[in-house]
Protein backbone atom coordinates (compact mmCIF):
# COMPACT_ATOMS: atom_id res chain seq x y z
CA UNK A 1 0.00 0.00 0.00
CA UNK A 2 1.11 3.73 -0.94
CA UNK A 3 1.60 5.39 2.50
CA UNK A 4 -0.58 8.68 1.86
CA UNK A 5 1.03 11.96 2.87
CA UNK A 6 -1.83 15.12 3.85
CA UNK A 7 -1.01 17.94 1.57
CA UNK A 8 -2.09 21.94 2.64
CA UNK A 9 -2.87 23.29 -0.73
CA UNK A 10 -3.11 26.82 -1.70
CA UNK A 11 -4.67 28.56 -4.91
CA UNK A 12 -3.91 32.41 -6.17
CA UNK A 13 -7.13 32.88 -7.18
CA UNK A 14 -7.04 35.52 -10.13
CA UNK A 15 -3.32 36.88 -11.44
CA UNK A 16 -1.94 39.57 -8.91
CA UNK A 17 -4.11 38.81 -6.09
CA UNK A 18 -1.95 35.95 -3.44
CA UNK A 19 -2.00 32.16 -2.81
CA UNK A 20 -4.65 31.79 -0.20
CA UNK A 21 -5.20 28.11 1.80
CA UNK A 22 -8.10 26.28 0.43
CA UNK A 23 -8.00 23.01 2.21
CA UNK A 24 -6.09 19.65 1.94
CA UNK A 25 -5.64 16.50 0.66
CA UNK A 26 -3.91 13.23 0.58
CA UNK A 27 -1.24 11.71 -1.98
CA UNK A 28 1.50 9.69 -2.02
CA UNK A 29 3.73 12.49 -3.59
CA UNK A 30 4.06 15.98 -4.57
CA UNK A 31 3.42 15.78 -8.34
CA UNK A 32 0.41 13.69 -7.92
CA UNK A 33 -0.85 16.27 -4.79
CA UNK A 34 -0.62 18.84 -7.34
CA UNK A 35 -2.45 17.20 -10.04
CA UNK A 36 -5.35 15.92 -7.50
CA UNK A 37 -5.20 19.72 -6.16
CA UNK A 38 -5.98 21.25 -9.72
CA UNK A 39 -9.05 18.24 -10.06
CA UNK A 40 -10.04 18.87 -6.05
CA UNK A 41 -10.12 22.85 -6.00
CA UNK A 42 -9.86 24.52 -9.50
CA UNK A 43 -12.67 23.05 -11.29
CA UNK A 44 -14.11 25.56 -11.67
CA UNK A 45 -11.39 27.60 -12.73
CA UNK A 46 -10.87 29.08 -9.29
CA UNK A 47 -6.99 29.15 -9.73
CA UNK A 48 -4.28 30.15 -11.97
CA UNK A 49 -1.84 28.55 -9.77
CA UNK A 50 -1.59 26.28 -6.98
CA UNK A 51 0.98 25.61 -4.43
CA UNK A 52 1.14 22.33 -1.94
CA UNK A 53 3.14 22.09 0.81
CA UNK A 54 3.13 19.15 3.08
CA UNK A 55 0.86 19.57 5.94
CA UNK A 56 3.87 17.90 8.14
CA UNK A 57 5.39 20.97 7.11
CA UNK A 58 3.54 23.68 8.69
CA UNK A 59 4.44 24.82 11.82
CA UNK A 60 1.00 26.52 13.41
CA UNK A 61 0.35 28.25 16.93
CA UNK A 62 -1.06 26.57 19.71
CA UNK A 63 -5.21 27.50 20.08
CA UNK A 64 -4.37 26.92 23.81
CA UNK A 65 -1.47 29.79 23.72
CA UNK A 66 -4.09 32.38 21.78
CA UNK A 67 -3.87 34.41 24.27
CA UNK A 68 -0.64 34.74 25.93
CA UNK A 69 0.45 34.88 21.76
CA UNK A 70 -1.50 37.69 20.26
CA UNK A 71 -1.81 39.81 23.59
CA UNK A 72 1.54 41.66 23.09
CA UNK A 73 -0.20 43.25 20.20
CA UNK A 74 -3.33 44.12 22.16
CA UNK A 75 -2.37 47.16 24.14
CA UNK A 76 -0.27 48.74 21.77
CA UNK A 77 -3.16 51.38 19.88
CA UNK A 78 -0.40 53.99 19.05
CA UNK A 79 0.39 51.33 16.04
CA UNK A 80 -2.57 52.70 14.97
CA UNK A 81 -3.02 55.94 12.72
CA UNK A 82 -5.69 56.74 14.46
CA UNK A 83 -4.26 57.24 17.65
CA UNK A 84 -3.14 60.87 16.42
CA UNK A 85 -4.84 63.81 16.44
CA UNK A 86 -4.37 65.53 13.42
CA UNK A 87 -4.94 69.12 13.63
CA UNK A 88 -7.91 71.02 11.55
CA UNK A 89 -6.51 71.95 7.98
CA UNK A 90 -4.15 69.18 7.67
CA UNK A 91 -4.25 67.76 4.64
CA UNK A 92 -3.29 64.58 3.27
CA UNK A 93 -2.21 63.05 6.43
CA UNK B 1 -9.46 54.96 -12.93
CA UNK B 2 -5.99 54.41 -12.19
CA UNK B 3 -2.71 56.66 -11.48
CA UNK B 4 -4.65 59.54 -10.34
CA UNK B 5 -2.91 59.88 -7.19
CA UNK B 6 -2.38 63.40 -8.25
CA UNK B 7 -4.37 66.69 -7.68
CA UNK B 8 -6.52 64.77 -5.52
CA UNK B 9 -7.27 65.66 -1.47
CA UNK B 10 -7.28 62.20 -0.38
CA UNK B 11 -5.71 60.53 2.67
CA UNK B 12 -2.82 58.35 2.17
CA UNK B 13 -4.93 55.20 3.48
CA UNK B 14 -7.90 56.51 1.03
CA UNK B 15 -5.13 56.36 -1.82
CA UNK B 16 -3.72 53.03 -0.67
CA UNK B 17 -7.40 51.93 -0.58
CA UNK B 18 -7.91 52.96 -4.31
CA UNK B 19 -4.37 50.89 -4.97
CA UNK B 20 -5.69 47.77 -3.62
CA UNK B 21 -9.01 48.51 -5.02
CA UNK B 22 -7.73 48.74 -8.61
CA UNK B 23 -5.11 45.53 -7.76
CA UNK B 24 -8.87 43.49 -7.16
CA UNK B 25 -10.12 44.57 -9.75
CA UNK B 26 -7.63 44.06 -12.37
CA UNK B 27 -7.17 40.68 -11.07
CA UNK B 28 -10.76 40.20 -11.81
CA UNK B 29 -10.44 40.59 -15.39
CA UNK B 30 -7.70 37.90 -15.42
CA UNK B 31 -7.86 36.05 -18.67
CA UNK B 32 -8.86 39.33 -20.69
CA UNK B 33 -5.05 39.86 -20.81
CA UNK B 34 -3.51 38.01 -23.40
CA UNK B 35 -3.76 34.42 -24.91
CA UNK B 36 -0.57 32.85 -25.00
CA UNK B 37 2.06 33.84 -27.71
CA UNK B 38 5.60 34.70 -27.56
CA UNK B 39 7.07 35.16 -24.56
CA UNK B 40 7.49 38.95 -24.73
CA UNK B 41 4.22 39.38 -26.14
CA UNK B 42 2.46 37.89 -23.28
CA UNK B 43 4.37 40.11 -20.68
CA UNK B 44 3.55 43.08 -22.60
CA UNK B 45 0.28 42.57 -22.74
CA UNK B 46 -0.53 41.86 -18.90
CA UNK B 47 1.90 44.30 -18.36
CA UNK B 48 -0.78 47.05 -20.71
CA UNK B 49 -3.63 45.43 -19.14
CA UNK B 50 -2.76 46.76 -15.54
CA UNK B 51 -2.28 42.96 -14.33
CA UNK B 52 0.14 41.83 -12.39
CA UNK B 53 3.68 40.22 -13.14
CA UNK B 54 4.14 37.01 -10.62
CA UNK B 55 7.27 35.41 -9.57
CA UNK B 56 7.07 32.08 -12.19
CA UNK B 57 5.95 34.31 -15.40
CA UNK B 58 8.60 34.98 -18.01
CA UNK B 59 9.99 38.07 -17.60
CA UNK B 60 13.01 40.18 -19.97
CA UNK B 61 16.42 39.60 -17.85
CA UNK B 62 16.41 43.50 -17.41
CA UNK B 63 12.99 44.15 -16.07
CA UNK B 64 14.10 41.32 -13.20
CA UNK B 65 17.41 42.84 -12.93
CA UNK B 66 15.78 46.54 -11.84
CA UNK B 67 13.26 44.57 -9.78
CA UNK B 68 16.00 43.59 -7.79
CA UNK B 69 18.01 46.65 -7.58
CA UNK B 70 15.34 48.65 -6.55
CA UNK B 71 13.55 46.36 -4.12
CA UNK B 72 16.64 45.72 -2.34
CA UNK B 73 17.87 48.73 -2.48
CA UNK B 74 14.20 49.69 -0.71
CA UNK B 75 14.75 47.10 1.67
CA UNK B 76 17.68 48.44 2.89
CA UNK B 77 16.76 51.64 3.41
CA UNK B 78 14.02 50.47 5.78
CA UNK B 79 17.05 48.80 8.02
CA UNK B 80 19.87 51.60 7.70
CA UNK B 81 16.58 54.09 8.12
CA UNK B 82 16.34 52.32 11.98
CA UNK B 83 19.64 54.14 12.77
CA UNK B 84 18.98 57.50 12.90
CA UNK B 85 15.63 57.24 14.61
CA UNK B 86 16.86 54.45 16.84
CA UNK B 87 19.47 56.80 18.32
CA UNK B 88 16.59 59.11 19.87
CA UNK B 89 14.84 56.04 21.55
CA UNK B 90 16.70 56.17 24.85
CA UNK B 91 16.48 59.80 25.15
CA UNK B 92 12.82 60.01 24.23
CA UNK B 93 11.17 62.51 26.27
CA UNK B 94 8.54 60.28 27.77
CA UNK B 95 7.23 57.10 28.02
CA UNK B 96 4.38 57.60 25.32
CA UNK B 97 7.20 58.64 23.21
CA UNK B 98 9.60 56.08 23.61
CA UNK B 99 6.62 53.45 23.02
CA UNK B 100 5.57 54.94 19.63
CA UNK B 101 9.21 55.43 18.39
CA UNK B 102 10.32 51.68 19.27
CA UNK B 103 7.12 50.46 17.63
CA UNK B 104 8.05 53.23 14.78
CA UNK B 105 11.23 51.59 14.76
CA UNK B 106 10.05 48.07 14.49
CA UNK B 107 8.02 48.83 11.51
CA UNK B 108 10.61 49.86 9.68
CA UNK B 109 12.63 46.32 10.20
CA UNK B 110 9.45 44.87 9.37
CA UNK B 111 9.27 46.90 6.15
CA UNK B 112 12.72 45.45 5.90
CA UNK B 113 11.88 42.02 5.88
CA UNK B 114 8.35 42.26 3.68
CA UNK B 115 10.82 43.63 1.04
CA UNK B 116 13.76 41.40 1.26
CA UNK B 117 11.08 38.58 1.28
CA UNK B 118 9.86 40.52 -2.06
CA UNK B 119 13.29 40.49 -3.89
CA UNK B 120 13.56 36.58 -3.28
CA UNK B 121 10.83 35.83 -5.32
CA UNK B 122 13.01 36.83 -7.89
CA UNK B 123 15.49 34.45 -7.19
CA UNK B 124 18.35 36.24 -5.55
CA UNK B 125 19.45 35.41 -1.48
CA UNK B 126 19.19 37.50 1.13
CA UNK B 127 22.31 37.03 3.01
CA UNK B 128 23.23 37.95 -0.74
CA UNK B 129 21.65 41.58 -0.87
CA UNK B 130 22.81 42.13 2.74
CA UNK B 131 26.88 41.30 1.69
CA UNK B 132 26.09 43.61 -1.17
CA UNK B 133 24.69 46.34 1.01
CA UNK B 134 27.80 46.08 3.92
CA UNK B 135 30.52 46.10 0.92
CA UNK B 136 28.66 48.78 -0.72
CA UNK B 137 27.80 47.50 -4.06
CA UNK B 138 23.80 48.27 -3.42
CA UNK B 139 22.81 51.47 -2.37
CA UNK B 140 19.92 52.60 0.60
CA UNK B 141 18.07 56.12 0.46
CA UNK B 142 20.48 58.99 0.44
CA UNK B 143 18.29 60.58 3.21
CA UNK B 144 19.70 58.50 6.12
CA UNK B 145 23.35 59.47 6.05
CA UNK B 146 22.20 62.61 8.11
CA UNK B 147 22.41 63.03 11.46
CA UNK B 148 19.30 63.16 14.00
CA UNK B 149 20.68 66.16 16.06
CA UNK B 150 17.85 66.83 18.72
CA UNK B 151 14.40 65.62 19.45
CA UNK B 152 12.47 67.75 17.13
CA UNK B 153 14.39 65.65 14.17
CA UNK B 154 12.55 62.43 15.04
CA UNK B 155 9.34 64.67 14.27
CA UNK B 156 11.15 66.52 11.18
CA UNK B 157 11.77 62.73 9.58
CA UNK B 158 8.34 61.31 10.65
CA UNK B 159 7.02 64.41 8.87
CA UNK B 160 9.12 65.02 5.84
CA UNK B 161 11.06 62.03 5.35
CA UNK B 162 8.33 59.42 5.73
CA UNK B 163 5.83 62.03 4.19
CA UNK B 164 8.52 62.15 1.29
CA UNK B 165 8.91 58.09 1.10
CA UNK B 166 4.81 57.60 0.95
CA UNK B 167 4.79 60.15 -1.98
CA UNK B 168 7.38 57.91 -3.61
CA UNK B 169 5.74 54.70 -1.92
CA UNK B 170 2.37 55.14 -2.91
CA UNK B 171 2.46 54.60 -6.35
CA UNK B 172 4.47 51.34 -5.98
CA UNK B 173 1.02 49.86 -4.73
CA UNK B 174 0.40 50.31 -8.20
CA UNK B 175 3.82 48.64 -10.05
CA UNK B 176 3.33 45.54 -12.05
CA UNK B 177 4.99 43.17 -10.13
CA UNK B 178 2.38 41.18 -7.65
CA UNK B 179 5.13 40.52 -4.96
CA UNK B 180 6.18 43.85 -4.93
CA UNK B 181 2.89 45.78 -5.25
CA UNK B 182 1.42 43.51 -2.36
CA UNK B 183 4.20 44.44 -0.17
CA UNK B 184 4.02 47.97 -0.71
CA UNK B 185 -0.04 48.42 -0.07
CA UNK B 186 0.90 46.51 3.27
CA UNK B 187 3.90 48.62 4.19
CA UNK B 188 1.99 52.20 2.98
CA UNK B 189 -1.18 50.75 5.39
CA UNK B 190 1.49 50.89 8.24
CA UNK B 191 3.26 53.94 7.30
CA UNK B 192 0.25 56.17 8.19
CA UNK B 193 1.06 56.22 11.40
CA UNK B 194 4.90 57.26 11.02
CA UNK B 195 3.56 60.13 9.21
CA UNK B 196 0.89 61.40 12.11
CA UNK B 197 3.39 60.20 14.94
CA UNK B 198 5.79 62.64 13.20
CA UNK B 199 3.54 65.62 12.46
CA UNK B 200 2.31 65.60 16.18
CA UNK B 201 5.75 65.48 17.60
CA UNK B 202 6.47 69.20 15.32
CA UNK B 203 2.98 70.13 16.36
CA UNK B 204 3.52 70.08 20.26
CA UNK B 205 7.17 71.49 19.81
CA UNK B 206 5.81 74.36 17.81
CA UNK B 207 3.16 75.09 20.43
CA UNK B 208 5.62 74.81 23.18
CA UNK B 209 7.95 76.92 24.53
CA UNK B 210 10.21 79.18 22.74
CA UNK B 211 12.74 76.70 22.83
CA UNK B 212 10.69 73.69 21.59
CA UNK B 213 9.38 76.01 18.59
CA UNK B 214 13.07 76.93 17.78
CA UNK B 215 14.19 73.28 17.77
CA UNK B 216 11.21 72.24 15.99
CA UNK B 217 12.00 75.14 13.56
CA UNK B 218 16.33 73.76 13.37
CA UNK B 219 14.79 70.48 12.34
CA UNK B 220 12.79 71.45 9.44
CA UNK B 221 15.39 73.87 8.32
CA UNK B 222 17.69 70.97 8.00
CA UNK B 223 15.66 68.22 6.34
CA UNK B 224 13.96 69.81 4.32
CA UNK B 225 16.25 69.89 1.04
CA UNK B 226 17.44 66.79 1.90
CA UNK B 227 13.79 65.38 1.90
CA UNK B 228 13.53 66.82 -1.25
CA UNK B 229 16.33 65.31 -2.87
CA UNK B 230 14.71 61.97 -1.41
CA UNK B 231 13.11 62.03 -5.20
CA UNK B 232 16.52 61.50 -7.22
CA UNK B 233 18.09 63.64 -9.59
CA UNK B 234 15.67 65.56 -11.76
CA UNK B 235 14.64 64.27 -14.41
CA UNK B 236 16.72 65.75 -17.16
CA UNK B 237 19.39 64.06 -15.38
CA UNK B 238 17.83 60.51 -14.06
CA UNK B 239 18.83 57.40 -15.97
CA UNK B 240 16.60 54.84 -15.15
CA UNK B 241 13.44 56.22 -15.27
CA UNK B 242 11.96 56.05 -18.73
CA UNK B 243 12.46 51.91 -18.67
CA UNK B 244 10.84 51.87 -15.32
CA UNK B 245 7.88 53.74 -17.19
CA UNK B 246 7.43 51.53 -19.50
CA UNK B 247 7.48 48.41 -17.48
CA UNK B 248 4.74 49.96 -15.00
CA UNK B 249 7.81 49.97 -12.21
CA UNK B 250 7.66 53.70 -11.36
CA UNK B 251 4.13 55.62 -12.26
CA UNK B 252 5.37 59.19 -11.79
CA UNK B 253 8.42 61.12 -13.11
CA UNK B 254 11.25 62.34 -9.74
CA UNK B 255 10.37 65.79 -10.41
CA UNK B 256 6.31 65.46 -10.74
CA UNK B 257 6.41 63.22 -7.35
CA UNK B 258 9.04 65.84 -5.73
CA UNK B 259 6.73 68.98 -6.65
CA UNK B 260 3.34 66.83 -5.40
CA UNK B 261 5.47 67.03 -1.93
CA UNK B 262 6.04 70.43 -2.01
CA UNK B 263 2.46 71.34 -2.48
CA UNK B 264 1.63 69.03 0.28
CA UNK B 265 3.90 70.18 2.45
CA UNK B 266 3.30 73.70 2.21
CA UNK B 267 -0.13 73.65 3.38
CA UNK B 268 0.60 71.13 6.28
CA UNK B 269 3.71 73.29 7.60
CA UNK B 270 0.86 76.35 7.85
CA UNK B 271 -0.75 74.18 10.02
CA UNK B 272 2.27 73.66 11.81
CA UNK B 273 3.39 77.13 11.63
CA UNK B 274 6.44 76.58 11.05
CA UNK B 275 8.96 77.89 7.84
CA UNK B 276 9.68 75.79 5.22
CA UNK B 277 13.53 77.02 4.55
CA UNK B 278 12.34 78.17 0.75
CA UNK B 279 12.63 82.31 0.33
CA UNK B 280 11.88 81.39 -3.25
CA UNK B 281 8.73 79.32 -2.45
CA UNK B 282 5.45 80.85 -3.98
CA UNK B 283 2.24 79.43 -5.10
CA UNK B 284 2.36 79.97 -9.41
CA UNK B 285 -1.77 80.63 -10.19
CA UNK B 286 -0.65 79.49 -14.64
CA UNK B 287 1.07 76.11 -13.06
CA UNK B 288 -1.75 75.86 -10.13
CA UNK B 289 1.64 74.41 -8.00
CA UNK B 290 4.10 75.73 -5.78
CA UNK B 291 7.65 77.30 -7.37
CA UNK B 292 10.55 76.03 -5.30
CA UNK B 293 14.10 75.95 -5.02
CA UNK B 294 15.80 72.22 -5.73
CA UNK B 295 17.98 70.62 -3.64
CA UNK B 296 21.55 70.64 -4.04
CA UNK B 297 22.03 67.32 -6.52
CA UNK B 298 25.80 67.96 -6.01
CA UNK B 299 25.29 67.00 -2.23
CA UNK B 300 22.67 64.09 -3.53
CA UNK B 301 25.61 62.40 -5.46
CA UNK B 302 28.07 63.15 -3.30
CA UNK B 303 26.07 61.45 -0.30
CA UNK B 304 24.94 58.58 -2.51
CA UNK B 305 28.51 58.48 -3.67
CA UNK B 306 29.78 57.66 0.02
CA UNK B 307 30.77 61.23 1.16
CA UNK B 308 27.62 62.28 3.45
CA UNK B 309 27.51 62.98 7.18
CA UNK B 310 27.05 59.52 8.27
CA UNK B 311 27.63 57.13 5.60
CA UNK B 312 30.35 55.63 6.96
CA UNK B 313 28.54 55.08 10.62
CA UNK B 314 25.69 53.66 9.27
CA UNK B 315 27.06 50.66 7.17
CA UNK B 316 29.77 50.42 9.85
CA UNK B 317 26.80 50.02 12.49
CA UNK B 318 25.38 47.50 9.62
CA UNK B 319 28.16 45.69 9.66
CA UNK B 320 29.45 45.07 13.20
CA UNK B 321 25.29 44.50 13.73
CA UNK B 322 26.55 41.39 11.02
CA UNK B 323 29.08 40.33 12.65
CA UNK B 324 28.58 40.46 16.25
CA UNK B 325 24.94 38.39 15.43
CA UNK B 326 26.92 35.54 13.23
CA UNK B 327 26.58 34.00 16.89
CA UNK B 328 23.10 33.82 16.93
CA UNK B 329 22.74 32.44 13.94
CA UNK B 330 25.20 29.65 13.95
CA UNK B 331 23.74 28.77 17.65
CA UNK B 332 19.96 28.74 16.24
CA UNK B 333 21.32 26.70 12.97
CA UNK B 334 23.57 24.10 15.31
CA UNK B 335 20.06 23.94 17.68
CA UNK B 336 17.68 23.08 14.68
CA UNK B 337 20.30 20.95 13.48
CA UNK B 338 20.43 19.10 16.48
CA UNK B 339 17.08 18.50 16.84
CA UNK B 340 16.10 17.39 13.11
CA UNK B 341 18.70 14.88 14.37
CA UNK B 342 16.51 13.94 17.43
CA UNK B 343 13.58 13.46 15.12
CA UNK B 344 15.28 11.72 11.72
CA UNK B 345 17.08 9.11 14.36
CA UNK B 346 14.12 8.36 17.11
CA UNK B 347 16.51 7.21 20.09
CA UNK B 348 15.29 3.79 20.70
CA UNK B 349 16.13 3.95 24.36
CA UNK B 350 13.20 6.81 24.68
CA UNK B 351 10.90 5.24 22.43
CA UNK B 352 11.50 1.94 24.87
CA UNK B 353 11.10 3.87 27.60
CA UNK B 354 7.65 5.44 26.25
CA UNK B 355 6.73 1.95 25.05
CA UNK B 356 7.04 0.82 27.93
CA UNK B 357 4.91 3.57 29.92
Amino acid sequence: MVASQLWEVFVRPRRGLAHTHVGSLHAPDAEVALRNARDVYTRRQEGVSIWVVPAGAITASSPDEKDAFFDPAADKVYRHPTFYEVPEGAGHL
Amino acid sequence: MYGNDFGTDQSLLDQVADAERALNEAAARDGGAAEAGEEQDYFDAIVAAEQKIEPRDWMPDAYRKTLVRQIAQHAHSEIIGMQPEGNWISRAPSLKRKAILLAKVQDEAGHGLYLYAAAETLGVHRDDLVDMLIDGRQKYSSIFNYPTLSWADVGAIGWLVDGAAIVNQVPLCRCSYGPYARAMIRICKEESFHQRQGYEILYTLAHGTPAQRRMAQDAVDRWWYPSLAMFGPPDTDSTHSEQSMAWKIKRFSNDDLRQRFVDMCVQQASVLTLDLPDPDLRFDEARGHYDYTQPDYDELMAVIKGNGPCNRERIANRRRAQDEGAWVREAAAAYAAKHSRVRQEPATEVDGAMAAV
